[in-house]
């Protein structure tokens, strides 16, 4: 009989009855054929693989996390309860040690999704790995974390929300922002002057294939988390960088995303991405389930899979090792880069342009982080939306100083009626979630 | 009449019921060594002196097959499998004929790679060779298109007696339960055969003409004749028949816990409704994990015979069990003993029992009456906790959809049924110490051989459909038709109560108890390139486990109301 090496957890949750709409990419067939893979091969009758129910996360779960406008009630759908819920559950039975690794199969994603919620981008409403891992940080006491994306698109969302936590590295592995959606995620984003360096961004070329996304792995992130030593590793497992997604253009395969699972080892994997519903998920699942309980995977492949059509070229290959070589430099450098970011003055800002295409939803955002070599740094976000929309958030990070958490509730204090419709404020060290409405 | 046969470890019970109630219960020593006389014997002694005219029915539920399986005596088949790419195959290997074929069809029931006619044949001449007569045939998605297993069959009919195939077993998605289910069926055909024939011959000797029917693991029937192609559904009913006794006496509208408390262990089951929860896959048995539905039942290993042991001056109930309790000549002091000196019960020998719990008592530093207390006290707190766990499981299933995860029923009952036993002194008891109503079965002793009496025909039924291929398929019933675009959600489930009703009907079961119900109902529209191209319909129906109509009356009247019976 089978027996799985690593005792591994899975959620499955396939929202059979969710859809974005009807003909869209995240509608209810999404998973299933991927459960008829799953149920067919009996891996959930493996010895040491565990499925769970989904919990339910609780709106302050989301509130820790997002500034939802103008609350969670508008944000969130059934679905997003469920899918966060389920990361949520393979997280607290890792860190139970009721089993060593997991993976949450759920849908709808999360990784587009910014700190500020005024509606769906790239098909994310609330960011699932983040209100996770900020649960565990609470629940357990988890410090050092890090979250490695794969998904084919730039994990933005992620990236706006620990873009000035010293304390959790996130890297991204992407197809490069110049040939696909959100058109960011280069090599020299790398987190605010409190954080900087604990942002990587690794774009791949269009048609990169196994040898590529492993090369990167092996040679950039292993490096990266080996120096960084997380307590936790969280892989946004995305898998349309398939040779057969049909909104990307890469050339990875279900083998490699196998492979890649085997070598990161993460302790939690949380579904992303992925639309090639026939050709690509069954198999990728399969394998990266497979790998991760520490079984042979190395007959799972799709009907199709042919390595040489797929095989990278010698340009490609090339081009990554240039983005690698340039990844790890700024690594290696990333204090002397925070150093500098931080010598102007006590506060740094900067204003965005935010675009919500699932959603149609235009917002600019004043970010105003305080310097500071004591933690995070207070965070405040005047935000203004199409939606008609005017509010401003402040963010007290969770291992914030006496004077960051004096700066945000200064800030949220004395926001004018006059400026704002609404006020919100995080004050991650009580776990405290509070708002004003001034209307 | 009816007659119910419960071929237990240590007894077989045997009923006979009419529609006024119990007329007569017996009990006839179990040889295991020779199940089928004991059958025959249990047959002859409930007929005496009963027109055979009067016998409309007769259901048996036996150890036959699930003993040949535990114990080996299983005759070596082939076993044919045909993966394609996933998991290794030969990691499933059954038994030392086992071929792993060339083809290959996936997901949604598309040939990738065809079969190879020379492979298939070459291991066709080994099996004669080699002597073998049975056969499994099993490919990977074959329950979403059969074709390959069929092929097989075709290329290996002259070489073998009987070829079982895998998509006739279950309409469910798992390949290694499939493999091992077509494999038991194919081992214990022989044993099942012989069986069949026998009991047959010697009741048309006896002039009783009546169906027989055998009792599954699910707590339904079939006919003895329909079992014969798959008797591994004839596995492990010994549970089912104590449950389905248990409805009888479960209120209606109410979740309800069953206790079967033996010797050596205690099953638990729930009731939702009258109705026995199933378990979603099927039952394990001798190390495999099988399609074959059953009910989903907890088994504890603490029974009134179990072995009570201290350590470190703390009492240890099972898991083991030596032979009977010492009151009854047993050799060590068992949960039975410490309720013989509890209640002082006569008819035994209560100075061994006394002695057992005095062991015990020297060890604890407790009294005897005390110590007998606390065994029965922790023989019951342990089988409660064990029930409360299994609710928890049964609550935590996973669920796919939103709706299920929101509205879902949650399991939540507040009453105990218990038989085996002794069921009225456990009753008492477990009610004392937990927060549920708990009453003994009325007729506990043979409450298992009424339920086989009783139990209807059930079976399942899975459809799908695909609009886009235009195709209507039930693999598992050789039903497949051509659609068209504009086949609905509500065709389809016409269709599968349609099939259903009439593999019922195929089985043994009468007209009105056909009470089907929809296990799975889905329906997914099919986007490709942005557009939709079709629909990929899901249906799984069933009919209920339950009791047959028109024997309702049999719970109010279990005192036996004709003479002949010797137990109560
Ligand atoms: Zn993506
Ligand atoms: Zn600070």
């Amino acid at each position: 009989m089978l027996q799985a090496k690593n005792k591994t957890g899975l959620v499955f949750f396939p929202a059979f009855d969710w859809a974005i709409d009807p003909t869209h990419p995240e509608r209810e067939e999404r998973l299933l054929y991927t459960q008829d893979q799953v149920f067919e091969e009996g891996i959930l009758d493996i010895d040491g693989i565990k499925e769970f129910k989904p919990d339910l996360v609780t709106m302050n779960d989301v509130n820790r996390v997002h500034f939802c406008i103008p609350d969670g009630w508008k944000v969130m759908t059934e679905s997003h309860f469920i899918s966060a819920g389920g990361a949520k559950t393979i997280g607290m039975a890792v860190l139970e040690k009721e089993i060593e690794r997991g993976f949450a199969l759920v849908r709808p994603p999360g990784h587009h999704a910014n700190r500020v919620v005024h509606g769906a981008r790239g098909f994310c409403n609330v960011n699932i790995e983040a209100i996770m891992i900020e649960f565990l940080r609470v629940a357990y006491g988890v410090a050092r974390v890090a979250i490695v994306d794969t998904d084919c698109h730039h994990g933005d969302g992620t990236q706006d929300i620990y873009w000035h936590d010293p304390d959790t590295l996130f890297i991204s592995i992407h197809q490069d922002g110049r040939t696909l959606y959100p058109g960011s995620g280069f090599t020299k984003e790398l987190g605010g002057p409190n954080a900087a360096g604990t942002t990587l961004n690794i774009p791949l070329p269009p048609n990169t294939s196994e040898e590529g996304f492993l090369y990167a792995i092996k040679n950039i992130v292993l490096p990266v988390l080996e120096d960084f030593k997380p307590d936790l590793i969280v892989n946004s497992a995305g898998q349309d960088n398939h040779y057969s997604d049909p909104i990307t253009n890469m050339n990875f395969s279900a083998k490699g995303y196998a492979d890649l699972t085997t070598l990161l080892k993460a302790d939690i994997a949380v579904l992303e991405g992925g639309y090639s519903i026939e050709g690509a998920l069954p198999y990728v699942n399969a394998g990266i389930i497979l790998a991760m309980a520490g079984l042979d995977y190395s007959k799972i492949r799709e009907p199709d899979y042919d390595p040489d059509r797929i095989r990278q070229s010698s340009q490609v290959t090339a081009q990554i090792e240039d983005t690698g070589a340039e990844v790890l430099a700024y690594w290696k450098n990333r204090d002397e880069i925070k150093a500098k970011m931080q010598q102007y003055g006590e506060f740094n800002e900067r204003t965005r342009r935010i675009f919500y295409d699932t959603d149609g939803i235009s917002e600019i955002q004043k970010e105003r982080i305080r310097v500071c070599r004591d933690c995070g740094g207070a965070l405040r976000i005047d935000t203004s939306a199409d939606t008609g929309f005017h509010v401003l958030a402040v963010h007290v990070p969770i291992k914030a100083c006496k004077k960051c958490r004096e700066t945000g509730y200064q800030w949220y204090d004395e926001a004018s009626p006059d400026s704002f419709q609404r006020v919100y404020l995080q004050d991650r060290p009580d776990d405290n979630y509070l708002e004003k409405d001034f209307k | 009449m009816i007659i119910g046969l419960d071929v237990g470890g240590t007894h077989t019970d045997v009923v006979l019921l009419d529609k006024q109630g119990l007329i007569r219960g017996i009990k006839v020593h179990t040889d295991a060594s020779d199940l089928f006389s004991t059958v025959l014997l249990g047959l002859e002694k409930i007929t005496q002196n009963v027109d055979p005219d009067l016998i409309k029915r007769v259901v048996l539920s036996t150890t036959l097959t699930t003993n040949s399986i535990v114990q080996g005596k299983t005759p070596e088949v082939g076993m044919i499998v045909s993966s394609g790419p996933g998991i290794d195959p030969d990691l499933y290997k059954t038994n030392p004929h086992y071929f792993t074929v060339s083809g290959s069809i996936d997901h949604q029931g598309r040939t990738i790679e065809p079969i190879d006619h020379n492979e298939i044949r070459e291991i066709g001449k080994q099996l004669k060779a080699d002597g073998i007569k049975l056969a499994g045939v099993v490919g990977k998605f074959s329950a979403r298109n059969p074709s390959h297993e069929m092929e097989i069959n075709q290329i290996l009919a002259d070489d073998l007696d009987h070829i079982f195939l895998g998509h006739r077993v279950s309409g469910n998605l798992n390949f290694p339960r499939r493999i091992a289910t077509t494999f038991l069926n194919a081992s214990v055909y022989p044993t099942h055969k012989n069986f069949f024939q026998a009991v047959k011959q010697s009741l048309d000797k006896k002039g009783l003409k009546v169906p027989i029917h055998i009792l599954k693991a699910d707590g339904g029937t079939m006919s003895f004749a329909s079992s014969i192609d798959f008797p591994g559904q004839t596995i492990l009913s010994g549970p089912a028949a104590s449950v389905m006794g248990a409805i009888a006496f479960a209120p209606p509208d109410e979740d309800v816990i069953v206790m079967d408390i033996g010797g050596t262990t205690t099953d638990i089951a729930v009731l939702i409704n009258q109705a026995p929860l199933l378990d979603p896959l099927g039952i394990e048995l001798g190390g495999y994990k099988t399609l074959i539905r059953s009910l989903k039942t907890r088994s504890i290993a603490i029974g009134g015979d179990s072995r009570v042991q201290t350590s470190n001056g703390d009492l240890k109930i099972g898991p083991e069990r030596l032979d009977f309790a010492m009151a009854y000549g047993g050799k060590s002091p068992t949960p039975t003993d410490a309720l013989v000196v509890i209640e002082n019960i006569q008819n035994c020998d209560m100075n061994r029992a006394r002695a057992g719990i005095e062991s015990i008592a020297m060890e604890t530093g407790t009294s005897i009456e005390e110590t007998a207390l606390n065994i029965f006290d922790q023989t019951c707190q342990n089988i409660l906790s064990e029930a409360r766990n299994m609710i928890t499981e049964v609550n935590s299933k996973p669920v796919y959809t939103v709706h299920e995860l929101q509205e879902g029923y949650r399991v939540n009952p507040k009453k105990i049924l218990v038989l085996g036993g002794p069921a009225p002194y456990f009753a008492r008891y477990l009610e004392k110490i937990s927060e549920f109503d708990v009453r003994a079965i009325p007729g506990w002793k043979v409450a298992n051989a009424i339920g086989a009496a009783l139990a209807r025909t059930t079976c399942e039924v899975t459809l799908f459909a695909d609009t886009s291929r235009g195709i209507l398929m039930a693999p598992e019933e050789k039903f497949e038709e051509s659609i068209t675009k504009e086949f609905l959600r509500e065709d389809a489930v016409n269709k599968a109560y349609d099939l259903l009703k009439q593999k019922a009907i195929e089985k043994g079961a009468s007209t009105e108890d056909l009470e089907m119900e929809l296990l799975e109902d889905l329906q997914f529209n099919m986007v490709r390139g942005f557009s939709t191209i079709g629909k990929n319909i899901r249906i799984k129906a069933q009919v209920k486990p339950g009791l047959i109509h028109r024997y309702e009356s049999v719970a109010q009247n279990m005192s036996p109301h004709s003479s002949g019976s010797d137990e109560g």
